[in-house]
């Protein structure tokens, strides 16, 4: 039919399956590590991981980060060690989502969620508090009335992530890129990236395989 | 063969009827043209693998009344340099004259191909028409109100004072003029085949099963023609240049918003839906189609707006699937193809109608309609040759120009 072919391709498409995603009812999962608004995460016994240090804020290029460490009253103890954030801000018309201040964090303390969504109406609720960037006590990120939550998106949240390669070793292919999160539950952690044969997927990631790999046996150990 | 309605003369009973016939016309018009576009953006959609709208009411079917809506409340913008009556003016001309064209097409009613009075309906115990008038002139109504829709968009174009909406409102001209000619030749050989130009009275010729139907009768190539030049005339994708959006931004509307811009996008569906229903009218027996349960009064109608259904899908997946054609590909195809084809068909049919009814000895027509169809198709194919070719020399031309200097 040659000219006419056309006519039955648009025809046969009335029938095929649709290709949009509806969305702001339905949402795409989003890709592993997706940079969205941070949360301060906590140990299981609700003690703060934060110390304090300021690497984050010293770390961002964005300068948006602003941390005031205090000693931990002796008596009620807010974090493990000696010093904890008792100022703990982030302005989001600033941050770029780089992910510096994550890989920056010693105590694995911050962590990016993969909420984007978050619209503001006005300069103050763009800088978040410690009250709102600390996780409650189940270790979900405390979602605020202008952020775009759905239902069991706080459940892939919280994974400590490095960006680039760990302690400037450059050999990271083939090791895990982050640890299980002490948050909401635990997860297996990613599955370890590989330069050449793309990523494998995020389910297909059995926990024993890590096992092989001493170093981050190790590492997730000495930190908890 | 008058609508009965008004044998015994016309009362004020006669006149209320008229009055409820247009109303519902005016209203069947308004919620087709609704759904029209609703229809389109949700077929097209569902062609290129999309939704399409869905949240306004269930499937998104009150879509099109939310943006009529908002076309109230939005900003009646009229540009500095536009002519402020003539701007003003042509939203009307298009949208009235797209009300008016439809008020021709018999949508309901029996029709029986008896000679008598048929396809009538029943309305408050009075029989007439199902249709708004049927004028004696019939069919010359629609291509002469079509004629007066393109003043529409030429006044809507020149009066904007700016150049995009008078480029779309010169094209929009050019092109309804060039596709009217084959429009109206294929609609004579319609005219021909029923012996009237009375709509009530195609649609009769056509009662006798699917064999007396027009596009069967007048050989098919009729209703090609008509389709393209329809399609053309309603300046539907591929024969959108008057509002290619590439060039020439909106077309003939670029400066109208608000609720002069719905009218004239009102205009246009309304005019689609139109042309469909003139071409169930011609070529598709109308209203014609079998009636069960004796329910004389609901079938036809059905019958006629599934035909129409049909065309505007047709509209609707023409405009998924063609690519738009350039200025000069449109104007050819008219005045070089279509034009020629639909004058010969004519005298072809003409011929056979003349051979049935004068009874003429078949072999020896057939011999002189050859023997005058091959050389005359010969002229034109030479004309056209010659044309083209004068016209790629000019362009060789004009390309060696700069290389001389």
């Amino acid at each position: 039919m040659g000219y006419l072919d056309g006519f039955r391709v648009t025809f046969g498409k009335l029938f095929d399956e649709r290709v949009t995603t509806e969305y702001p009812k339905e949402k795409r999962p989003k890709p592993p590590r997706l940079h969205g608004r941070h949360v301060l995460n906590r140990y299981e016994d609700g003690m703060e991981k934060c110390i304090g240090c300021e690497l984050c804020a010293g770390v961002c290029p964005a300068r948006c980060i602003y941390v005031r460490g205090a000693d931990n009253p002796p008596d009620d103890p807010v974090s493990p060690g000696e010093r904890y954030g008792f100022v703990y801000e982030i302005n989001y018309l600033r941050c770029i989502h780089c992910d510096l201040c994550v890989e920056a964090c010693p105590t694995e303390a911050i962590t990016e969620t993969k909420v984007f969504e978050f619209a503001f109406a006005n300069r103050m609720d763009s800088i978040y508090t410690r009250e709102e960037l600390l996780v409650d006590d189940d270790g979900r990120p405390r979602a605020q009335p202008w952020e775009l939550w759905v239902e069991g998106d706080d459940e892939h949240t919280s994974g400590w992530m490095r960006a680039t390669s760990p302690s400037g070793d450059a050999d990271y292919e083939g090791r895990v890129g982050w640890s299980p999160e002490l948050g909401y539950g635990v997860r297996p952690p990613e599955p370890p990236q590989s330069a050449a044969g793309g990523r494998s997927s995020p389910d297909a990631a059995p926990a024993d395989e890590d096992a092989d790999r001493p170093g981050d046996e190790d590492r997730a150990g000495d930190e908890h | 063969m008058g609508d009965p309605l008004f044998v015994d003369g016309v009362d004020w009973g006669d006149a209320a009827i008229v009055g409820v016939k247009v109303v519902i016309a005016f209203a069947l018009l308004l919620v087709a043209t609704m759904l029209m576009v609703w229809f389109e953006r949700k077929v097209i959609s569902d062609m290129q693998n999309r939704i399409g709208p869905n949240v306004a009411g269930p499937w998104g079917i009150l879509q099109t009344f939310a943006d009529g809506v908002k076309f109230f409340f939005k900003e009646d913008l009229r540009p500095v340099n536009a002519d402020p009556l003539v701007f003003r003016l042509a939203p009307y001309i298009s949208a009235v004259t797209a009300f008016l064209a439809f008020a021709i097409v018999p949508v309901g009613g029996v029709f029986r191909d008896t000679g008598a009075v048929t396809g009538t309906i029943t309305i408050f115990g009075k029989e007439t028409f199902a249709q708004v008038a049927d004028p004696p002139a019939g069919i010359l109504f629609l291509l002469a109100v079509s004629s007066i829709a393109v003043y529409g968009v030429m006044l809507a174009g020149w009066s904007s004072g700016s150049k995009y909406p008078l480029l779309g409102a010169v094209r929009a001209s050019a092109q309804a003029v060039s596709y009217e000619a084959a429009l109206g030749l294929s609609v004579v050989t319609v005219v021909l085949v029923a012996g009237t130009l009375r709509t009530n009275g195609i649609v009769a010729a056509q009662a006798d099963g699917i064999t007396s139907w027009g596009i069967l009768t007048t050989g098919l190539i009729a209703f090609v023609i008509f389709l393209i030049s329809a399609t053309a005339e309603l300046n539907r994708p591929p024969f959108d240049l008057v509002e290619a959006e590439q060039e020439l931004v909106g077309g003939f509307h670029t400066e109208y918003s608000a609720i002069r811009f719905a009218l004239f996008y009102l205009a246009e569906f309304m005019n689609v839906i139109t042309m469909s229903a003139i071409m169930v009218t011609l070529f598709f027996g109308g209203p014609a189609g079998p009636v069960w349960f004796d329910l004389t009064w609901l079938w036809p109608t059905v019958w006629f707006m599934a035909k129409v259904l049909v065309f505007l899908f047709t509209f609707v997946w023409f405009r998924a699937t063609l690519p738009r054609l350039r200025y000069d590909q449109l104007m050819g195809l008219g005045w070089k193809i279509l034009i020629p084809l639909a004058l010969g068909w004519a005298l072809v049919i003409s011929a056979v109608r003349l051979r049935n009814t004068y009874d003429w000895n078949v072999w020896l027509t057939l011999a002189i309609g050859v023997g005058l169809l091959v050389p005359a198709t010969g002229l034109v194919v030479a004309a056209i040759g010659a044309g083209d070719r004068a016209y790629s020399r000019e362009l060789a031309d004009a390309g060696s120009e700069p290389s001389r200097e």
